[in-house]
C-alpha cells in the first residue's frame, strides 16, 4: 500500500522557500551550555524550593544567563552590544527554560521587551539590555492575545510636570497580570491617547506600584502595574508604538510556543524514565500497553509541536509574511502538546505525581499557563480561520 | 567547494542537455524513460549505473521540476508506488549487484510493477508468525513456495513479488524467515480480487502452489527475512505518511474547498472541526518536511512512525468531516460496483469513498496499534511486553 505524491511540491511556495526546520550547529552549541546552567543551578529541586520560599525570580541565574551567556541580546544587533543572532536562537534558549521550568524573566525581557525596542532603535535600552544591565517588561497583560485591538489599553497618557524631559509624560492606570514585571528594572507601557504612544518607564520611579499576584504558574509570578502619574519617557508613537506593541505579542507567543515545547518534551522524559523504573504487578508499569499506547500518543504530538515551533522561530528570523500563519498555528500545536505531556506526567506517575514534593505540578502549572498565555489554543485557531479564508457560518 | 545551488544549476543543465539528444515528443515514452534512467537522472540519490548520481536526495527536486517543465513522460509514480517506495529501497540495500542491475531499471521506468506479498490470514500484526513456506528443491538450486498471501495490492498487474516465507520452521519465529523477489508470472501463482468494504478490489489474494524461486533471486541471507523486512516496512510507513504535500495538499484540501463552496452546510461545531484538522494537517506537512529535510541531510529522525498515525487520523476525520459537510449528497455514494484499479488513491472519487477508504489507514503497513508499539519500544526505549512466542521453534508455537 503506498501512495506517491509530486515529490516536487513543498508548499504554497517553491520548495526552495521552505526554511530550514532542523537545529543548527550553532543552535545546538548555544542549546548546550543554556541546559548546562540550568541543570547546575536550576534543577527542578532547586526551582521547588525557590517556589516554596516565595522568591520565584532567579535573579543571579537569570544574570548567569543573560550576561554571562549573553542570551539577553541574542535579537540584538551587534552595534547594541548584542550577539546579532536571531528568533531562532531565541527560540532553542526558550526550549531550555521551558524544560527546567527555570525562573527566570527571558521570554518577557529578552524576547518581548527586547523586540518591543528594535523597531523604535533606542540605543541606551538595547544596549542596557543586551549587557543584562537592565531587564525590562512589556506592560501587557499575560493573557493578551496577539493582535488585540490598540484603542483599548488601559494606562491614559497624561501631560508631563516640571522637570520631565524631553518626550516624557505622565501614565495612570492599572495593568493586570503582567508577567515579568517584579524583575524588571524598566516597564515598557504602551499608553492610550492621541496618538497612542509606547513609553519607558523607571519601575521604581514615584507613581508606580507592582502588586504581586498568586500565579497559577508560580514559576513565571505575575504583578498588577499600577500607575499614578507615572513619568514615563516615549520610545515610540502613533502607527510604530502599535507595531512594536504588536511585534513584541507576536514574537511572544512565536518564541513561548518553543518553551512549550520544551516543556512537553521534559514531561514525556521524565515520564518514561518514571514508568521504566516504576515496578507493579511484578513488571515495570512501562511494559503495560495501555501506558505504552499513551505515551506513543504523547511522543507524537510533542514531534509534531517540535515542527511547528520550529517553522514560526524560522518565520520570526526573516520575518516571513507566513509568520502570523506560523505563530498562530505553533501557538495551538505546541500549547495543546505541553498540556497534553503534563496531564500524563502526572497521571502516569500515579499517586506520587499528584504531590507537591514531586516536580511535575511545576511542569502542569507552567504548560496550562503558557498554553494560555498571549492567547489560549482557541484563540490562535480562531485566528488562524481568519488567516486561511475559513469562514464560520454565516451570521456568526 | 560547491554549494548546494551551484550542483542543481548544474544538474538542471545535465537535464537541458539531456532533453537536447532526447525530444520527449519524437520518441517512444519507455524509450526515453530508459534513457533517462541511464545517463543517472532517474533517481539522483541511487547510485551511478543504478539511475542515479549518489547525490543527496533533495536534489531530485530540480530534476524532476526541469523535466516536467519541458513535458517530459515521467513513469506514472502512483501505478509503481510499492516498486519506488518499498521495493526499490530494500533491493538496494540487500540486493546483489546482479540483481540491483536486473530489477532497478524496469522497476523505475514502470515496465514491471511489483508488488508486497507478506500479510497472511493467520499473520497481520504478527507477521513474524507467517506460515508460507519456502522449501529447498531437490537439486538445491533454489526454492519452491507454497502457502496464501492476503491484502495484496495491485497483485493482478504485479510482475514480481515482495515475498517473505518461511525457509525453516524449527527455529523462533522472527529468525526462520527468509525474503526473495518473487515472479509473479508463473503457474503456481493464482490472483484472486478480494473485495473491499469501499465495495472495489484493489486487494488481492494470492495462492501460491509450488512456486518456483531460483536461489538467485534471494534477497538477503537465508534466515535473515525479518531484518530486510524491516527495511521495506520502514520505507512503506514513510511512504504512506510522508510524501511531499503543498499546503492544503491531499484531504485538507478537499474539505476546506467544500466548505468555502458551501456556506450553507456551515455549522459552529463543524468550523470548530475544521479549523482544528486544517492546524493539524499543516503542522503534520511540517513535521514531514522536517523529517524528509533530515533525511536529505543523512540524518533521518524517528518521526516516520509519527507521520503514518498523523496521515491516517487525518485522513478519517478529514474524509469524515466532508461527508457530513455534504448534507443529503452524503446519504449516498457513486458506485458500488467491483472494481480492480491498477493505481490508488485514497482522494479519488466522492467523499463517501474516501471516507470508507481511509477507514484502511490505519490498518495498512502496519495498524497504528502496531505502530504505537513500535515508537513505545523502539524509540522511548519502553520494556516489550512479556512474550511467550518468541523463544520457541515457530512449529510449536500454539495456533
Amino acid at each position: 500500500m503506498t501512495t506517491t505524491k509530486d515529490s516536487s511540491a513543498e508548499g504554497t511556495r517553491s520548495r526552495d522557500a521552505m526554511p530550514d526546520l532542523r537545529y543548527s550547529d550553532a543552535e545546538e552549541q548555544l542549546r548546550a551550555v543554556v541546559r548546562d546552567l540550568l541543570a547546575d543551578r536550576s534543577p527542578l529541586t532547586a526551582v521547588l524550593a525557590r517556589v516554596d520560599a516565595g522568591e520565584a525570580d532567579d535573579i543571579p541565574l537569570w544574570h548567569a544567563l543573560a550576561a554571562d551567556l549573553g542570551c539577553a541580546g541574542l535579537l540584538i544587533d551587534e552595534s547594541h552590544g548584542g550577539a546579532g543572532a536571531s528568533y531562532r536562537e531565541a527560540a532553542v534558549v526558550a526550549e531550555e527554560t521551558g524544560k527546567a521550568a527555570a525562573c527566570v524573566p527571558y521570554l518577557t525581557s529578552a524576547v518581548m521587551a527586547t523586540t518591543a525596542l528594535l523597531g523604535t532603535g533606542d540605543a541606551d535600552l538595547l544596549a542596557g539590555l543586551a549587557s543584562g544591565r537592565l531587564t525590562a517588561a512589556l506592560a501587557v497583560g499575560f493573557a493578551t492575545m496577539p493582535g488585540t485591538d490598540m484603542n483599548s489599553w488601559p494606562v491614559r497618557i497624561g501631560p508631563p510636570q516640571d522637570g520631565d524631559g524631553l518626550g516624557g509624560a505622565r501614565l495612570t492606570g492599572t495593568v493586570t497580570g503582567v508577567a515579568g514585571a517584579l524583575a524588571a528594572d524598566v516597564l515598557l507601557v504602551p499608553g492610550d491617547g492621541v496618538p497612542f504612544g509606547l513609553y519607558a518607564v523607571d519601575a521604581t520611579a514615584a507613581g508606580v506600584t507592582r502588586t504581586p499576584l498568586v500565579s497559577l504558574d508560580a514559576t513565571r509570578p505575575l504583578a498588577d502595574v499600577t500607575l499614578d502619574r507615572a513619568p514615563g519617557r516615549q520610545v515610540a508613537t502613533g502607527e510604530d508604538a502599535a507595531r512594536a506593541v504588536a511585534a513584541a505579542l507576536t514574537a511572544g507567543a512565536g518564541v513561548l510556543a518553543s518553551e512549550l515545547f520544551g516543556v512537553a518534551e521534559q514531561c514525556l522524559g521524565m515520564t518514561v524514565t518514571y514508568v521504566k523504573e516504576r515496578r507493579q504487578f511484578a513488571r515495570p508499569v512501562g511494559s503495560f500497553q495501555a501506558l505504552k499506547h499513551r505515551l506513543a500518543d504523547v511522543w507524537v504530538a510533542v514531534t509534531q509541536a517540535r515542527a511547528a515551533a520550529r517553522y514560526a522561530a524560522a518565520c520570526l528570523a526573516t520575518g516571513d509574511p507566513d509568520t502570523p500563519v506560523a505563530v498562530a498555528l505553533a501557538k495551538a500545536a505546541a500549547g495543546d502538546a505541553a498540556v497534553l505531556a503534563a496531564q500524563e506526567c502526572v497521571q502516569l506517575h500515579g499517586g506520587i505525581g499528584f504531590t507537591w514534593e514531586h516536580p511535575a505540578h511545576l511542569l502542569l502549572k507552567r504548560a496550562k499557563s503558557a498554553s494560555m498565555a498571549l492567547g489560549t489554543s482557541d484563540r490562535h485557531r480562531a485566528t488562524l480561520a481568519v488567516l486561511v479564508d475559513l469562514p464560520p457560518p454565516p451570521g456568526n | 567547494m560547491l554549494t548546494e545551488a551551484d550542483q542543481a544549476a548544474g544538474l538542471r543543465q545535465q537535464v537541458r542537455e539531456f532533453l537536447g539528444g532526447h525530444d520527449p515528443a519524437a520518441m517512444p515514452r519507455l524509450d526515453f524513460l530508459r534513457a533517462r534512467f541511464d545517463a543517472g537522472l532517474a533517481w539522483v540519490h541511487y547510485p551511478a549505473g543504478l539511475g542515479g548520481q549518489g547525490l543527496p536526495r533533495s536534489f531530485q527536486a530540480a530534476v524532476d521540476a526541469e523535466f516536467a517543465a519541458a513535458g517530459a513522460p515521467d513513469n506514472n509514480p502512483a501505478r509503481i508506488g510499492i516498486g519506488l517506495g518499498m521495493a526499490a529501497p530494500t533491493i538496494l540495500a540487500y540486493g546483489s549487484e546482479e540483481q540491483k542491475q536486473r530489477w532497478l531499471r524496469p522497476l523505475w521506468t514502470g515496465e514491471e510493477v511489483w508488488c508486497q506479498l507478506f500479510s497472511e490470514p493467520g499473520a497481520g500484526s504478527d507477521l513474524a508468525g507467517l506460515a508460507t513456506r519456502a522449501a529447498r528443491d531437490a537439486d538445491g538450486s533454489g526454492w519452491r513456495v507454497t502457502g496464501q498471501k492476503v491484502w495484496t495490492s495491485i497483485a493482478h498487474v504485479a510482475r514480481w513479488g515482495l515475498l517473505l516465507a518461511r525457509t525453516d520452521p524449527d527455529v523462533p519465529k522472527h529468525a526462520g524467515l527468509t525474503y526473495f523477489g518473487l515472479n509473479m508470472d508463473q503457474p503456481g501463482v493464482e490472483v484472486r480480487p478480494l473485495r473491499q468494504l469501499t465495495g472495489e478490489a484493489e486487494f488481492n489474494e494470492v495462492f501460491l502452489t509450488d512456486a518456483a524461486v531460483p536461489d538467485t533471486d534471494r534477497i538477503g541471507g537465508i534466515g535473515e527475512g525479518w531484518r530486510v523486512a524491516q527495511a521495506t516496512l520502514m520505507n512503506e510507513r514513510i511512504a504512506i505518511g510522508g510524501g511531499a504535500m503543498p499546503r492544503e495538499g491531499g484531504m485538507v484540501g478537499l474539505a476546506a474547498a467544500a466548505w468555502r463552496d458551501h456556506p450553507e452546510a456551515r455549522t459552529p461545531g463543524l468550523h470548530d472541526r475544521l479549523i482544528r484538522l486544517w492546524a493539524d494537517a499543516e503542522v503534520a506537512r511540517l513535521a514531514g518536511a522536517r523529517l524528509r529535510q533530515q533525511l536529505a541531510a543523512g540524518t533521518p529522525g524517528p518521526e516516520g512512525s509519527a507521520a503514518k498515525i498523523v496521515f491516517a487520523r487525518l485522513n478519517q476525520e478529514l474524509s469524515a468531516f466532508e461527508l457530513e459537510l455534504a448534507g443529503a449528497a452524503g446519504l449516498t455514494y457513486d458506485d458500488w460496483t467491483l472494481r480492480r484499479p491498477e493505481s490508488l488513491s485514497f482522494f479519488g472519487r466522492g467523499p463517501g469513498y474516501r471516507y470508507l477508504r481511509s477507514r484502511g489507514n490505519s490498518i495498512e503497513g502496519g495498524t497504528s496499534e502496531i505502530l504505537r508499539n513500535i515508537i513505545a519500544e523502539r524509540v522511548l526505549g519502553l520494556p516489550a511486553e512479556p512474550r511467550t512466542d518468541t523463544k520457541v521453534a515457530w512449529k510449536d508455537l500454539p495456533r
